[in-house]
């Protein structure tokens, strides 16, 4: 297989020809669609978002993931951190893979510190360990002044820092970022970036989504290219990063 | 080498799949505080955002059976039960702690979307999570009881400390009813649509407000098909300990013992057997 390429270093994500298949249900009709109460509905779409993906991640690697928006990126992330499961093909990881992704508040009605907790203690937490790194967490995200406040009354940002403070504050084998510093402040972004930096070093294995192409050179040491739901390209952060720009550029002269 | 060969070799293990069941019950006892802490911050979040709080959690219950009380007094006449009060009050507060349960329970998984897509964990602490929620809003509950039955003129007697024993069956058999109703939703959300009405058939065919046996007298085969209701098991349990001049059966400790070892274990298998298919929409 050619996805197997230095057999000599120690695998860590083996993905084997992972498909991602999406059944919709309750689309309802086409929004432009005749006609009268019998007419017949489409109840159920299928969505193919992951097409046959392969490729291996060594100890030490640093993985940016580029693509255009709808490319298939976060369904990759997802079906490598087991949170849905492959429709054919599998996922092989040494230890859990963790996932940060965007999106809503963990349990919007309990404050930033009551989610930081049980966000620890379902990542695997002891309760006393947690109690200890709560203030630690807070520190890191910058949210002291809100951290009594329901997540629901945060915004995106805000949010973003929090789940992420929670996540980098444990030692991950396998910690998956799926855009979630894209909402975030520049001051933000860049001491999530050093983070970044510190968990590789302590061999941790990153995966990081990103549309700022500058976040992905300076932080991963391979990026790859999914487009419509295919790996199109492999390689060097600098090299693979141009050839996504010229084509996105291609695509908006034409 | 292929790529599963390769992987394995060099023991990486595949994610996303079902752990093995004791595997699984081990991952859940390790994570243990996360269902209690959760249940307990989610219990003060509810009671919170009232301006009366936790006073609800007994009031509710207590406006309930005030017009249950009211309404079907006057319709039943001369078959109301005897002590229709005490009676009427344990048969609705007991039936609150399945009712709540249970609509917890299927809305467990379907209400979580932000947690299951952003962090693993056994699924299963969710319902239980629910359930032990359910529990500690209960407790007001059970507390006012004998409360209650002294201001009806109920006798004080010791009997009154088998609710104890009987608030744990009762909550073995609502954790597995409500890993049943996490599982069905997530599975055919259209059953989501069900559940105030199978609310509703319980309520009325578990004798909350009317003595099954004086009702069903002149028909034996329903009679015994309703004994074996295990809300009515427990309901009955509650009222021997409680009411005067009603007796807890063993035949009432058997079949509800065994409801409650049958269904908690029957539930906590059938949840884990889906356990890949939470969170996936």
């Amino acid at each position: 297989m050619d996805a197997i390429r230095n057999a000599e270093q120690k695998p860590v994500v083996v993905v084997d020809d992972v498909h991602v298949i999406y059944k919709v249900f309750g689309t309802g009709k086409k929004a432009r669609q005749a006609k009268g109460a019998l007419a017949k509905k489409s109840r159920m779409r299928e969505v193919h978002a992951v097409k046959g993906v392969s490729f291996v991640v060594h100890e030490g690697e640093t993985i940016g993931i580029v693509g255009s928006n709808g490319s298939g990126k976060s369904s990759l992330m997802r079906a490598i951190a087991g949170l849905y499961p492959s429709t054919k093909g599998a996922v092989y990881a040494l230890g859990q893979p963790t996932m940060l992704g965007v999106g809503a508040a963990l349990l919007p009605n309990l404050s930033g510190e009551k989610n930081i907790i049980l966000g620890g203690l379902a990542m695997g937490y002891e309760k006393k360990e947690i109690l200890d790194s709560t203030k630690a967490i807070v520190d890191f995200s910058g949210l002291r002044d809100f951290i009594d406040l329901p997540m629901r009354t945060y915004s995106q940002g805000m949010s973003a820092r929090l789940r992420f403070s929670i996540a980098a504050s444990k030692k991950h084998d396998i910690l998956i970022i799926d855009e979630a510093l894209a909402v975030g402040d520049r001051q933000f972004r860049l001491k999530a970036e050093e983070r970044i930096r510190q968990m590789r070093k302590d061999a941790g294995t990153v995966f990081l989504v990103s549309h700022n192409m500058k976040s992905i050179q300076d932080t991963c040491s391979r990026v790859l290219w999914i487009e419509k739901g295919e790996l199109l390209m492999d390689g060097e952060p600098k090299q693979v990063c141009e050839a996504f720009i010229a084509e996105m550029e291609k695509g908006d002269s034409e | 080498m292929n790529l599963a060969d390769y992987a394995h070799s060099h023991g990486l293990k595949q994610v996303g799949v079902r752990p093995k069941f004791i595997e699984y019950l081990g991952q859940v006892w390790q994570r243990r505080d996360f269902a209690l802490t959760m249940s307990l911050y989610a219990s003060e979040a509810q009671n919170a955002r009232t301006r009366l709080g936790r006073w609800w959690l007994v009031l509710l219950p207590s406006l309930q059976a005030l017009a249950y009380g009211l309404v079907f007094g006057l319709i039943l006449g001369d078959l109301r039960p005897a002590n229709f009060i005490p009676f009427l009050i344990t048969g609705v507060f007991l039936f609150s702690f399945f009712s709540g349960s249970f609509s917890a329970g299927a809305k467990a998984i379907t209400s979580n979307g932000g947690l299951l897509r952003t962090l693993s964990f056994p699924r299963i602490l969710l319902p239980l999570a629910a359930v032990i929620r359910e529990f500690i809003n209960f407790l007001p509950q059970l507390a006012l009881l004998p409360l209650v039955m002294v201001a009806f003129g109920q006798d004080i007697t010791f009997d009154w400390l088998y609710l104890i024993p009987i608030a744990l069956l009762m909550f073995l058999f609502s954790t597995g009813l409500a890993m049943i109703s996490a599982r069905l939703t997530v599975q055919v959300k259209d059953l989501g649509k069900l559940v105030p009405f199978i609310t509703r058939l319980m309520f009325y065919s578990s004798g909350i407000f009317f003595e099954i046996d004086r009702i069903f007298a002149g028909y034996p085969e329903l009679l015994a098909i309703a004994m074996l209701n295990p809300v009515y098991d427990f309901i009955s349990l509650a009222r021997g300990a409680l009411v005067n001049d009603m007796h807890m059966t063993p035949f009432l400790w058997v079949v509800s013992s065994l409801w409650s070892v049958g269904i908690f274990l029957f539930g906590v298998f059938y949840f884990w057997r889906a356990e890949a298919r939470y969170g996936r929409d």
